[in-house]
């Protein structure tokens, strides 16, 4: 039995199951700048483009073959691609559909098409707004002035289309706080008549605009293949994940920009191992499957 | 053939002997359980003698795999810390409650088992064939998946429970059109109602070969989900004698869920009260 790992060997995790697909649908483009966004999205950053309606379809078709659980769409701001809705629409032929958004800038007209789209789909059409903590003065020095409450119209609008967002914050408070914070947040929902608020907390990625906002990953903060040993590697995203982009398929949404992150042009291609040398690889060996929803594991 | 198929039972035992009693009275030719015979309801002894004295045969659930080997909880896959919160209230009392020789005998409890009745090849487990605790849900599991976990298991269908909520989805073998025989059922649970404001619960007949009801095209298997009627206030009672969260105890009697919501998708989520 191999117990010990050589100090030499690398950390390599193989693509185990593509349980979900993601679809980098907006590039890097979003309407904010987060001081926290691991790939440092902007109105301004092109290092990713937009996804075509196209494109979407063509890895549709080919998630099938392998049999693709659910699929997620995130950019930058997934609602800036002009093409969005359309693209829900079809995908919810496929199977379920998550759609990672900022909330500010949804309109009544794409949500009545989406409610009618899932109303007619066997699968759900899920939400997840990113709002970092209840108050606009937790939120709004990281993500702009006033996104707290333009999020939270946003979330209201959705509420009123009958879906159940899944509130998403990013940990910019000690974990020690969480149970305060979400308690608070569910308090606030509430108050605006969101009385079932499912909210996720995600740990902070130290990439991006966000390792210039505080720190980076250290030289300690590294995976090692001693590490796996014995570990469930369906914790790690990778093992089960990919991400359509507009330059390739990325081994997981968090690394895109990251070296190494594009492992070819179709799923095929990008069947195989990967090294969780990243710095990034660190946080979700720690804390386990971060990008997905609860209703996953 | 006719087969009963039980899901988790959550120390349901009065819903337990209902079911066992009604199968049996529908000419049954053999049941299973599909795992975690406890947790969340009262006296989980009684619930291991009724399936042991009567012929049932098991798969472990994963809170079986926790009570049998001793663990700290009960791996349900929470995420919410209420959820764990109130998870963890059912789990301590079911250890505590639990008699040596019962749990000797869930660690012997095999983690999946294939049967095959009239060519039709059955693959029982408790979640999926891959992880004993992961939710397939209706609404958030993709045909294309169930059908590559049916080609990569070699079998027709898939029998599971874990999610407390039954549905099924048919579709064609590779290559062939219309024949609908390869299956995913969640049998659904003993345990506790389904979130639908109905005190009732839910357990599976499968019907293979000659038992397959008439129909111009029969198929090579049939479900029917068999809604159960059992004297839930009676076990409300005895809950409340055990001290057990009147949370549990309201669930019971409206048949709405009060806890372990979060892991809900929002088709399934919508569907409930809370």
């Amino acid at each position: 039995m191999n117990s010990v790992a050589n100090p030499e060997q690398l950390p390599i995790v193989e693509l185990g199951s593509l349980d979900e697909l993601w679809f980098q649908v907006a590039g890097t483009r979003c309407n904010l700048s987060c001081t926290h966004c691991f790939i440092s999205c902007s109105p301004h950053n092109d290092s990713f483009g937009f996804l075509s309606f196209e494109e979407v379809e063509r890895r549709l078709l080919e998630a099938v073959e392998w049999g693709v659980k659910e699929f997620y769409f995130t950019g930058g701001e997934p609602f800036l691609n002009p093409q969005l809705v359309a693209m829900l629409e079809r995908t919810l032929a496929f199977g379920p559909a998550t759609v990672l958004t900022n909330g500010t800038v949804l309109k009544p007209e794409w949500l009545e098409r989406l409610r009618a789209a899932e109303q007619g789909s066997l699968y759900s059409l899920e939400f997840r707004v990113s709002i970092d903590g209840p108050t606009p003065e937790l939120n709004d020095p990281i993500r702009g002035p006033r996104t707290f409450e333009r999020a939270m119209q946003g979330v209201d609008l959705l509420v009123q289309f009958g879906f159940l967002p899944i509130v998403t914050m990013t940990r910019v408070w000690d974990e020690g706080q969480d149970h305060e914070i979400l308690g608070r947040f569910r308090d606030v929902l509430r108050q605006r008549g969101y009385g079932r608020a499912r909210l996720k907390v995600l740990p902070r990625l130290l990439l991006g605009a966000e390792a210039n906002r505080t720190c980076g990953y250290s030289s300690s903060d590294r995976v090692t293949a001693e590490m796996l040993i014995g570990y469930d590697k369906s914790q790690l995203v990778c093992q089960h994940s990919r991400v359509v982009t507009d330059r390739g398929i990325a081994v997981c949404p968090i690394l895109i920009d990251s070296p190494g992150a594009i492992l070819g042009d179709t799923l095929q291609a990008a069947n195989r191992s990967f090294a969780v040398t990243h710095g990034a690889c660190a946080t979700c060996y720690q804390f386990g499957a971060i990008c997905t929803n609860p209703s996953h594991k | 053939m006719r087969l009963a198929f039980f899901g988790g039972i959550y120390s349901n035992h009065l819903a337990l002997a209902a079911a066992i009693a009604d199968a049996r009275s529908r000419g049954v030719d053999a049941m299973w359980c599909l795992g975690d015979l406890g947790g969340f309801g009262p006296h989980p002894d009684r619930t291991c003698e009724l399936i042991r004295n009567n012929n049932v045969s098991v798969v472990q659930g994963n809170y079986d795999h926790s009570i049998g080997h001793g663990l700290n909880d009960c791996q349900c896959g929470y995420t919410d810390p209420r959820d764990n919160h109130f998870a963890q209230l059912s789990y301590d009392y079911t250890l505590t409650h639990n008699c040596d020789d019962h749990r000797t005998w869930m660690r012997t409890l095999p983690a999946q088992q294939r049967v095959e009745f009239d060519g039709v090849r059955l693959l029982l487990c408790h979640g999926s064939p891959r992880r004993t605790n992961e939710f397939l849900w209706d609404s958030t599991t993709s045909t294309q998946f169930l059908a590559k976990m049916c080609d990569n298991n070699a079998c027709d269908v898939i029998l599971g429970t874990h999610t407390g909520l039954h549905w099924q989805r048919t579709w064609d073998e590779r290559g062939a059109v219309s024949t609908k025989s390869r299956g995913f059922i969640n049998v659904g649970v003993l345990g506790r109602p389904e979130n639908d404001g109905t005190i009732n619960v839910w357990y599976t007949l499968l019907r293979t070969g000659g038992d397959v009801g008439a129909g111009e095209a029969p198929l090579p298997w049939e479900v029917e989900f068999v809604p159960l009627i059992y004297d839930h206030e009676r076990l409300a009672c005895e809950m409340r004698d055990e001290r057990l969260p009147d949370e549990f105890i309201q669930t019971i009697l409206t048949g709405w869920w009060t806890t372990c919501l979060e892991v809900l998708p929002s088709k399934e989520r919508r569907r409930g009260q809370w």
